[in-house]
């Protein structure tokens, strides 16, 4: 135990909009950490985090396209590796 | 001819982005591709596969256009809401308009820059994924500072200090900080560029600004601006992807990049850092109600985040920058500092200061312990008697300014905070002089490029600061005024003290009408 795990994050607005996200998105994280701060909410985890669409449309009750976080997120820490069902935050260390 | 009976499967996200990036590239034929794209070889880069750079987000045009529009059409409908609703006279308090202020005149002209410095290296790498992608950003970047303009015209109609805001970013000392900062990056390489602005920029600056700034302007009750920086904020997110996608680009395509890279990220780690010394100020001084301390944003977005990042390019042989060691130093001090050479250089912003509350106080001890009380609260409990005996203290002479960073030379020594830092060389005859060490090393590395610093307030001296028509012979010349004149600050209006102040009397009395019939 030398080094302190990096986290990644996700910061959204918190809005009508995110709420299924968000709860997608602690279904497929278990460990993440939710902070709400006024306007939006952090999102942190150890090492990688995942955005699982086909979790989103279950909660939503819609057809999601994961390109869609585009219009309410606010920022984001680690390296984003998307495709068309899942979005991933990874830090290799 | 039949329609076929079932559509054709749509493309998968990876094969539409090689579609709609790399599929509209093509191979010149009747021209030296190295004629083509002068630019991207002469910092020493060297890229080996052009095609190994991936957009990440693998955003495709017909995607950034819908979702963009998307975005527009949120922002738009909430800055018309605001408008229509006196949204001004909802904020907490009338001082938290000065942060609105020094935002159009300090940050939204650097968006346009990033417009024109992403559209030019747009046009000058040779592979398509990031051409495609600066493109985008350049758009994004215009887009910023069109509706940071637009949201922040509402204030503009009542309150002083935004009506010039294009003038006093070229002119007004203070706001050569940030421009220096952007003419800096724009007249480098297009690789230096993009480190610049999508590290130093995006991943560690606009985290700071827009995340803990822009939730405190939702905490103050402006609807405008947290809508345009959260709008704003949420491009930023592919920017620093962007940014540290080349990064890493750069150093997965040859080990003689890293040397390169390893003195940007130096020098854009501590440009950044220095620019934030303003941002740092707003958080701990500027919003009536806080979110959290400036110490407290450093620690989330620059020790966890950026630590995380830099443990993770270790594998390349990339180190934290050496300047972070004083950054870490400055930290408890950077804000206190930052107010105290506001409020009492006052005449020549175009917002107004006021000293902190016993309130404000209590929470600045609390949340600086080590600093505020012994070196922060008795020059302003000071300066508060002062005030009280009807003669504010203020510095009336003009600040001489490190001449890379343009920052007024107030900053301590890391580690004496008791002694001012000072620091000088010589080149071809002449003296240059810095706030730090690492200012002083960026000026030595490229000194032919710092010596052209038009510094604001140096100019004053030079007799530079005048309008056409000043007549500098004139037996009842005054320079000071002259220079005033010249920076379009309406003295007594636009600075000067919070409290009195024409916006101050004038929210009031607004305030006032709006909750009551008479």
């Amino acid at each position: 135990m030398s080094e302190p795990q990096s986290k990644v994050f996700l910061c959204l607005q918190a809005n009508d909009e995110t709420r299924g996200i968000v709860e997608a998105i602690r279904t497929d994280n278990p460990d993440a950490e939710f902070d709400y701060q006024p306007g939006m909410v952090r999102i942190t985890n150890k090492g990688t985090m995942k955005v699982v669409r086909e979790t989103v449309e279950e909660e939503v009750g819609r057809e999601f396209d994961l390109q869609e976080l585009h219009i309410n997120i606010i920022s984001l820490s680690g390296h984003v590796d998307e495709d068309d069902d899942v979005l991933t935050l990874t830090w290799n260390s | 001819m039949d329609m076929p009976a079932k559509p054709k499967k749509k493309l998968g996200l990876k094969e539409r982005y090689a579609v709609m990036t790399r599929g509209l590239g093509w191979e010149p034929s009747y021209q030296d591709i190295d004629d083509i794209f002068p630019m991207d070889s002469f910092e020493g880069i060297k890229i080996h596969d052009w095609d190994a750079w991936e957009d990440p987000f693998r955003l495709t045009m017909d995607s950034y256009w819908k979702y963009q529009a998307e975005k527009e059409r949120k922002l738009y409908a909430i800055i018309d809401a605001f408008a229509q609703s006196n949204g001004h006279l909802t904020v907490s308090d009338p001082r938290y308009i000065n942060t609105v202020k020094m935002f159009v005149n300090g940050f939204a002209p650097l968006e346009y820059m990033s417009h024109r410095g992403f559209a030019h290296i747009g046009r000058q790498f040779r592979g398509v994924g990031p051409r495609v992608a600066c493109m985008m950003q350049s758009l994004d970047e215009m887009r910023h500072a069109q509706t940071q303009v637009h949201a922040i015209s509402n204030y503009n109609k009542y309150y002083s200090g935004m009506e010039n805001f294009r003038h006093h970013h070229d002119y007004l000392p203070y706001l050569q900080v940030p421009k220096s900062f952007f003419e800096d990056a724009a007249t480098g390489g297009p690789f230096e560029f993009i480190t610049a602005i999508g590290f130093s920029f995006e991943y560690v600056l606009t985290n700071l600004v827009f995340v803990p700034f822009i939730s405190g302007a939702a905490y103050n009750g402006d609807m405008g601006a947290m809508t345009f920086g959260f709008s704003a904020q949420s491009d930023e997110a592919r920017h620093m992807t962007l940014g540290l996608e080349v990064i890493k680009f750069m150093l997965e395509q040859d080990p003689d990049n890293v040397p390169i890279v390893q003195k940007w990220l130096n020098k854009w780690t501590w440009r950044g850092v220095r620019v934030l010394t303003l941002v740092a100020m707003m958080q701990d001084y500027m919003l009536p109600k806080r979110v959290m301390s400036w110490a407290e944003a450093w620690e989330i977005y620059f020790e966890e985040n950026c630590g995380a990042l830099f443990r993770d390019l270790e594998r390349y042989g990339i180190v934290m920058p050496p300047c972070v060691e004083q950054v870490r130093k400055e930290r408890d001090h950077l804000s206190h500092m930052a107010w105290c050479q506001f409020y009492q250089a006052r005449g020549t912003s175009n917002f107004h200061v006021w000293l902190p509350s016993e309130e404000d106080m209590d929470w600045l001890s609390q949340k600086y312990p080590d600093t505020f009380d012994q070196y922060y609260r008795p020059r302003f409990e000071e300066w508060r008697r002062m005030e009280e005996a009807g003669a504010p203290f203020k510095t009336t002479g003009i600040n001489m300014q490190c001449q890379v960073c343009q920052i007024p030379m107030f900053f301590t020594e890391p580690g004496d905070p008791t002694r001012l830092a000072q620091h000088h060389c010589h080149h071809e005859g002449e003296q240059y002089h810095f706030c730090s060490q690492w200012c002083q090393e960026i000026f030595e590395d490229e000194p032919e490029k710092y010596i052209q610093s038009a510094i604001a307030g140096h100019d004053v001296f030079k007799g530079k600061a005048m309008r056409p028509e000043a007549d500098p012979t004139a037996e009842d010349f005054n320079p000071a005024a002259e220079a005033l004149a010249f920076w379009k600050l309406e003295n007594g209006r636009d600075n000067g003290l919070h409290y009195g102040s024409q916006d101050e009397r004038n929210f009031s009395m607004w305030r006032g009408l709006a909750s009551s019939n008479s």
